[in-house]
Formats: structure tokens, sequence, C-alpha cells
């Protein structure tokens, strides 16, 4: 790498430290061009999540000394505070002190331009401001202004947006200054595995580290492309990889006996730390005694909430009111009925369409019909069942609509997955599958 | 390096990179040219205005329309440049710039009045009874002393139709009431890119204006756009070293007669005339010289014009996951199917196993949350939007969604994915066959 204009060991240590981003960094210089010369006044970058937007712009500016200030507009959520950041980092406390209470971008352009009257720019200054499709939440003219901000203080600054967004999404009606748009490509299996096997063990070799990535690529790399993700799944399941060789019952080149023992535990892993249904301290947790928890945790998370026995068949009722058309409930839930014959009431275009489209709200009274239906004759009703349906509605597994408006009666939606009504009937010991229509 | 070359005093190292700092400075805008290319009678028309104003005390008021780009602030600019040549011009003459991405309401633009008239002081702590009290005596405070006579006050206010979004259009009403009256003689300066501005304006307002607009809307020919370029992308005379200068200026020339230069031109004209998309062309070329080639060849320039017409969302559609790529083509199935009307999570996951259970032998099924996770991300990155963000309540995987690209765009992407799985492709084809 070679650029006029900075230092060259600077250059190539910033190179050994970013690897799979040599034409970016170069691209980028190119565009600053040296500090003294004019940069584009906005520059917009975007690439996936993870691609190393920020890391790179970061340690571009970092290491070459560069004027900058780095915001990321997730964390700085007023215009206020962005300039607050912008005038300290380029003119000091006092100029940052001089904004009035609650600034205009009108204020911030006229300190700038006052402050910058007085100190011209000798080098290009930037203004990084990361996760840049916040920006748009915020005051309407904010980005737009900024985008022109060379103009609008007649001074040499760059404005770069890091976004993971397309521009496009950016763009206000009436249009605004055009940034130059500069994509960072997503890195492919290659240089995944080239920047992830850095981080290798030290009493481990490097090639073994690389074949344990490339194991664990092969089970996320369909799923997930994101770096900083990988590499957190990849330090998490480590010890797991290595657990043959620690107990002498593999050695480093007995990779397919080292995969048959670490591929499972990773497709485990999707299911949980990925999904965060556990946390990582959980997961390093049962890693260490798996043995007496044979089952595997997660997915399984919500089926931990122990509701009361009645509650549990009350939800049921909600579940099936919702996802049943009203008109099959005789069918279902009648006893002198016998036997379920599905032919009469099927109709073809309905079939499967209820679980497609989401639950549908119902009254109060046709979801105690089905309860005290499915419940049989095991309960003598009570008021505390009116207090179990509320209490369900504050855990927002149900939903009531339209309680606002005294004249109806309020409605309900059951607001919780399939899954949850399996496993919750599995503990009371009843198929709920029998009574779905989009079943039958 | 050779003897003769030591003699001068640049290297050619120095040389390109002065001559990087002169090109950039103008590419990026902040340079005024020496002369507006293709807008002499706009030119002449605006200064003519203005002239009345600081010279004759004359008020008035006028409007600059054209689109993005089109030139307004530097043609009003350039014509300031000429006025405040004059003497006595520049001694009288007093100027307030607005902008309407700055001063977001009349409060914070009459504070910025006052400030650049330096009436801070004279104002003081007074009270107003209202906006017009306010203004007319600004304007009378600038009748200082002896003079009976006012200093003629120039208003530019950009982006002219956010004003007229402001309460009441309060400071429009008065400054065009004040250019109407014989208070003081001032000329009110708007430039917008809304063609339709004055459909903006409230009555009161509209009537007061003097209804003379400036179009700069006459498209250049190409032939001034290539001259444009070359005009450009050339060093001055005064550059310290001629033999560089005039290498440098001679390989411009014959790079602006290349036939494939031309016709990337031409490309470029067609798809946009203004001078600012051109500058950020030329920005991406010049950038590229570099002491190991130290003039411009055509190459820099085709690179430049193909990351310019990069499209965004292909590139990011080229990262995407397996699993994220699969869900996209699930919604463009149901957007076929269901003629583009919203659909839900669960009827994508619906598609998507489908699809793995029927045709797929490369992708292996994922539980529900793993998908849903997917999902999020392509929402994440704004691909799939919520119909309706305040429906509140309804479950994740039920909120009605539609995905926001075209039907090309999904089957481009799924042409450029790298190693796409055959089986995949065949799915998103599957709905023609
Ligand atoms: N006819 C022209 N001759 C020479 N340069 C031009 C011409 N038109 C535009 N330019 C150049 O194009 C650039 C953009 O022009 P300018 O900033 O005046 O646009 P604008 O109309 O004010 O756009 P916006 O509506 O975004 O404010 C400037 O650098 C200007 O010098
Ligand atoms: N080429 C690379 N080499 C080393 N680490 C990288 C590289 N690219 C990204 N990273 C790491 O990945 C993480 C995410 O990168 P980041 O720059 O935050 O991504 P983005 O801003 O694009 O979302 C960072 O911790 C960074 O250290
Ligand atoms: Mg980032
Ligand atoms: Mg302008």
């Amino acid at each position: 790498m070679q650029c006029a204009g900075y230092p060259e060991d600077k250059l190539r240590s910033l190179a050994d430290r970013l690897p799979c981003r040599e034409t970016q960094v170069t691209t980028l210089l190119s565009l600053m061009g040296e500090p003294d010369q004019y940069s584009y006044p906005s520059i917009f970058i975007y690439g996936h999540r993870a691609t190393g937007k920020s890391h790179v712009v970061f340690s571009v500016m970092k290491d070459l000394e560069l004027p900058y200030t780095f915001v990321d507009c997730v964390e700085c959520v007023s215009p206020a505070l962005l300039f607050h950041r912008v005038l300290l980092a380029f003119f000091g406390p006092d100029a940052a002190a001089s904004l009035p209470r609650c600034p205009s971008l009108s204020d911030f352009v006229r300190l700038y331009k006052q402050m910058s009257s007085k100190t011209p720019a000798t080098q290009t200054r930037f203004i990084i401001l990361d996760r840049a499709e916040r920006t748009r939440d915020m005051d309407f003219s904010l980005l737009p202004a900024l985008l022109r901000l060379q103009e609008l203080v007649s001074d040499n600054v760059t404005v770069i947006l890091l976004s993971q967004v397309v521009w496009e999404k950016f763009r206000p009606n009436t249009g605004c200054f055009e940034p130059l748009l500069f994509h960072f490509p997503d890195y492919n299996k290659a240089d995944l595995v080239q920047i992830l096997s850095r981080d290798h063990h030290p009493s481990y070799t490097p090639e073994l580290y690389a074949s344990y990535i490339n194991i664990l690529l092969g089970v996320f790399f369909s799923v997930c492309r994101d770096l900083r993700e990988l590499r957190h799944l990849a330090a998490l399941n480590f010890p797991k990889f290595c657990e043959p060789l620690e107990k002498g019952e593999a050695k480093e080149s007995d990779i397919h006996k080292l995969w048959r023992n670490i591929e499972p535990h990773l497709q485990r892993a999707m299911q949980t730390v990925y999904l965060r249904e556990v946390s990582s301290m959980q997961w390093k947790e049962q890693q260490m005694d798996e043995k007496e928890t044979t089952t595997p945790r997660g997915l399984s998370a919500h089926a931990h909430i122990e509701l009361p026995y009645y509650s549990k068949f009350l939800l049921i009722a909600a579940y099936l009111a919702s996802f049943n058309p009203a008109r099959t409930d005789r069918r279902f839930f009648l006893k002198s009925h016998g036997k379920i014959k599905k032919t009469n009431f099927l109709k073809k275009h309905e079939k499967t369409s209820n679980h497609l489209l989401g639950p549908k709200p119902f009254p109060l009274d046709r979801l105690l019909a089905i309860f005290y239906s499915v419940v049989d004759s095991r309960v003598a009703p009570t008021a505390s069942i009116f207090s179990q349906i509320m209490s369900l509605v504050s855990l927002q597994l149900l939903t009531q609509i339209g309680h606002d408006d005294q004249l109806d009666a309020p409605k309900y939606k059951c607001a919780v997955s399939m899954d949850f009504i399996l496993a919750i009937s599995r503990t009371v010991n009843f198929d709920a599958v029998k009574y779905l229509y989009d079943f039958l | 390096m050779t003897s003769k070359r030591k003699s001068t005093a640049l290297t050619e190292a120095q040389c390109v990179s002065l001559a990087q700092k002169i090109l950039r400075e103008r590419l990026c805008q902040q340079r005024l040219p020496e002369q507006p290319v293709g807008l002499e009678s706009q030119y002449r028309h605006l200064l003519e205005l203005l002239k009345r104003t600081a010279v004759h005390g004359e008020s008035n008021s006028v409007l600059i329309v054209g689109p993005r780009g089109a030139g307004k602030t530097m043609l009003l600019g350039c014509v300031l440049r000429e006025l405040m040549n004059l003497k006595e011009v520049l001694k009288n003459v007093l100027q307030v710039e607005l902008n309407g991405l700055l001063q977001t309401d009349d409060k914070i633009a009459l504070k910025e009045i006052t400030r650049q008239l330096h009436l801070e002081n004279v104002v003081g702590d007074k009270v107003f009874g209202s906006f017009a009290e306010n203004l007319a005596f600004l304007l009378e405070a600038l009748k200082s002393g002896d003079k009976s006579r006012s200093r003629p006050v120039l208003f530019i206010l950009d982006e002219f139709d956010l004003f007229a979004h402001h309460k009441n259009q309060t400071l429009l009403y008065n400054l065009l009431d004040v250019s109407q009256s014989a208070q003081a003689p001032v000329a009110v300066v708007g430039l917008t890119c809304r063609l339709d501005v004055l459909e903006l304006l409230e009555k009161r307002v509209k009537s007061r204006f003097s209804h003379r607009q400036i179009h700069l809307l006459n498209p250049l020919s190409f032939t001034q756009y290539v001259e444009a370029v070359g005009s450009q992308l050339s060093l001055p005379q005064d550059f310290p070293h001629p033999k560089f200068c005039d290498e440098w200026n001679r390989s411009v020339t014959k790079l602006c007669e290349d036939k494939s230069v031309e016709e990337l031109l031409r490309r470029q004209f067609n798809s946009s005339k203004d001078f600012r998309s051109l500058y950020m062309l030329l920005f991406l070329a010049v950038i590229r010289v570099s002491p190991s080639h130290s003039t411009l060849r055509e190459s820099d320039l085709l690179e430049a014009s193909r990351l310019i017409s990069a499209d965004s969302k292909a590139n990011i559609l080229h990262g995407l996951s397996v699993l994220e790529l699969c869900l996209i083509i699930a919604m463009k199935h149901l957007n076929d199917t269901y003629d583009g009307e919203p659909f839900n999570f669960q009827m994508v996951h619906n598609e998507f196993t489908k699809f793995i259970q029927r045709k797929s032998h490369t992708i292996h099924k994922f539980e529900k949350p793993v998908v849903m996770k997917a999902f999020e991300h392509l929402v994440e990155l704004e691909m799939v939007r919520a119909v309706d963000s305040a429906t509140g309540k309804v479950q994740r995987e039920y909120q009605l969604m539609r995905l926001m690209l075209e039907h090309g765009q999904v089957m481009e992407a799924l042409q450029k994915y790298p190693q796409c799985p055959t089986d995949v492709k065949q799915w998103a084809l599957s709905a023609f066959a």
C-alpha cells in the first residue's frame, strides 16, 4: 500500500491490521487525498454488518492522526450532543461551551464558521457518523445540512456516513447534495477463514484453529455471515472442540473425529446462543455439565413460564378460538356430537390459511364456551377465571382489543405461537392438534 | 531521476500532488467558476435586478428556480462577485444569507438576521409586539446617523421552499411586504429546486411577490458539456511547473477526443446533465492519478464511471446469507401469486418450508426462530418493510410486510450471487416454468 502524504510505516501497520480490506483502505485514502487537500464534501460508506466499515475508518483516522470526530448515532440521541462532540473535537472545550442550551443547526453552523475562520483547517477535518440511518429520525434538515456542510461553513471538512442501509433509503423527497457512494463488500468464506484464523489459541497450532473455523463456517455460513457473531461463536465453542484433545482421545490430525464431536454441538448452538435464547454464560455452563442435562435446552425458553393449571387451559382455549373459524366450534366442542366428521365442513380454500393469516379476535363468551368444553367436568367455574384471563393479558400471552370502547364487549386474541401451545398442552395431557381446524 | 528534472524546482511527485490539490478543490465545488457556462442571459438578468437595488435603491424580489446542482447558488455567487466589485456597492450594501436547512423556524431566522446586520447590541433586551415590528425596527436601525437614506439590504434565501413551511409564513410575508413598500430598499432573492414553489405560498404572501423568476432549465448541449470537462480538468497557466502543466493539459485534450471517453460522457450526459454529478465523476477519476502514472488516463474515467453507476441494492443482495436469499425468493413468489398484496412472516416461512420439503436437497431445515432472525435482518436492511408500523400489538410473525425490491432486481441478484445452489436458482425461476 502506498499513498502520498502519509508515513509509510504507519500505512504498513494499517495494512497488517486490516486483512482483506486493502482495496477499501487504498480507495478510502485516495478519496481523502493528502491531509491538506480537499476531500469530497460527503462520503457514504455502506455494506453489511461487520464488514469492517467502522473498524477501517476508525483505524485509518486514528493511526494517521487526522483531525476527526467519530460519532455513533445510536448513542448520540440528540443533534445537540452531536454538535457538542464536533465542536469539542475540532475547536476545544471553549467552542463547545459557547453552544446555547438547545442549539439549532443554525447555531452550530454559525459557531463552526466562526471558529474555523479563526483556525482554518490545515488538514481536512472529518466528521464520521456511524449507523447513520438514525440521523433520519432526528431533525429533518440535519442530514441534508451535514451532507453539504463543506459548502455551508466554507472550510475543508468532510462528513463520512456509515450504514448498512442503502443510500436510496436516505434521500429526501426534494433531493439533497448527493454524497459519494462507497461500498464495503461482504467477506467471502475464504476471507472469513483468513480473518478468524488470526484469533488462534496460543496452545494449539494455527492449522488446527483454521480447520476448526472451517467446520464452524460449514455449519453457520449459510445462515450468518456476520464476522462479529461468528467470532463470538468461535471463541465460545472452541473449548468443546478441544475436549477430545485434552482427554487424549484424539490427535490434532484426527480432523474427522474432531468434526464428529463438534458438529452436533454447533447445530445446538445455532438454536440457542445464536438466537440469544441462552446467554453466553449459560452456554458455557451447559458445556461443562453436559452429561447431566441430556436434553438440549434453548427454544424452550418460553416454555419455562409456569402457569396455573386452569390458565393453561384458558390459553389453549384462546388459541383454538383464535385459529378456528367460529362456525366449526359446534363440531369440535359439542359433546353430543360424537365423532367429528371433517368432510362436511371443509372448505378447500380455507384450509391452512388460518395459521398463515394469524390469530383472529374472539369475544369472551366464545372463549369460555371452549374453555369449559376442553377442561371437561374437572372444574367448577369460579370468578377466578376472569382474574386469570386478566393476568394472561398482563403477561402478554393474550391481547385485549377494543378495551377503550365501553359499548363493545372486549375481544381477545391469542398471542403465542403454536409451539408454545403444544408444549403447554403436553403438560396437561391435552392433544391440541386434534382440535385445530387447520390440521384436520 | 534524470539531471534535467532535478534542475526544476518541483519533483514529479510534488507536481502530481499540487495538481491534485487544485483539481480537488475545483471539483469539490469550493470555487466559483470564472464564468458560468450557458447561463449568460440569466446572469445578465439577475445582475441587472440586483444592481437596481444595490445602486438605485429600488426594492425587488426574485426567485431562482432550477433542479439540484443546476448552478443556482453558483449563479448568484458569480453575480454578487461582479456586483461587489463596484466600489459604491461594496461599501453600502448589506447582505443577509439565510438557508432553509439551517433557519428552521422564523424565530431562529430573525435572530440570524439581527446577527448578520450586526444589530444585536442595538436590539438588546427590547421586546417586540410582532415579527413585523421587529423587522421594521431592524431596517430603521440601519439608517445610521446623518444618512437619511437606508442602506440597501440583499436577503438571500437558499432552499426558499423550506421557509414556506414555517408557521403562517411570517418571515416570507414580512420580507416580501417590505420589498413592496417603500420602507427601505431591499431585494429578496430566493433559491429553490421546486418548480411548483409558488403553489406553496399563501395568497397574501404570493400577492406580495414580484413574480419574477429566473429558470435554470435550459440544458447544455453535449459539445458544451465536453468542453466543460476539458476546462474543469485543465491546470491553470500559472502552474509552477510549465512542462508538467503542458503535458497534463495535452493529455486532457487528447482524453476528451477519445471515442470511448466520449461514449462514457454521453451516457453520463443522458442520465443527468447537471454539473454536480459530472464533478463527482471527474473527482473519482482525478484521485486515481499518482506519481506512478502522472497523467489522467481513459481507464481512470472508466473506473470512475463504474463506481458511480454501481447498484447499491445489488451490492447488498450479494452479501446475504443463503437462508436470507431464500426468504427473498419466497417473498418474490408471494408477490407473484398474490399480485403484490402484503404478506406476513408466517406465509414466507410456509413458502420456504414447502421448498425445503419438496424441492431442495442442498438447504437443510432450519428451526423457525433461526429463520425469523434471518427475516429480521432483512427488515433491518430495509429490504422488507412493515406496511403499517403503528399496528402495535400484532405478533411479529403476523405483521404485514412488503418486499422493497423489484422482480427484476431479485432475479439479477440471483444471477450474481456467488455459488448460488442450483436448486435455489430453479426454485426462483419455477413460477414461470
Ligand atoms: N452553468 C454552469 N457553469 C459552470 N459551473 C456550473 C454551472 N452549473 C453548475 N455549475 C457548478 O456545479 C456545482 C453545483 O452548483 P450549485 O451549488 O450552484 O447548485 P445549486 O443549484 O445551488 O444546487 P442545490 O439546489 O443543491 O443547492 C457548482 O460547483 C457550480 O460551480
Ligand atoms: N478485515 C478485518 N480484519 C480484522 N477484523 C475485522 C475486519 N473486519 C472487521 N473486523 C472486526 O469485526 C468487527 C466488526 O467490524 P465493524 O467495523 O464494527 O463492522 P461494521 O461497522 O461494518 O458493522 C470489529 O470488531 C472488527 O474488529
Ligand atoms: Mg459499524
Ligand atoms: Mg445551492
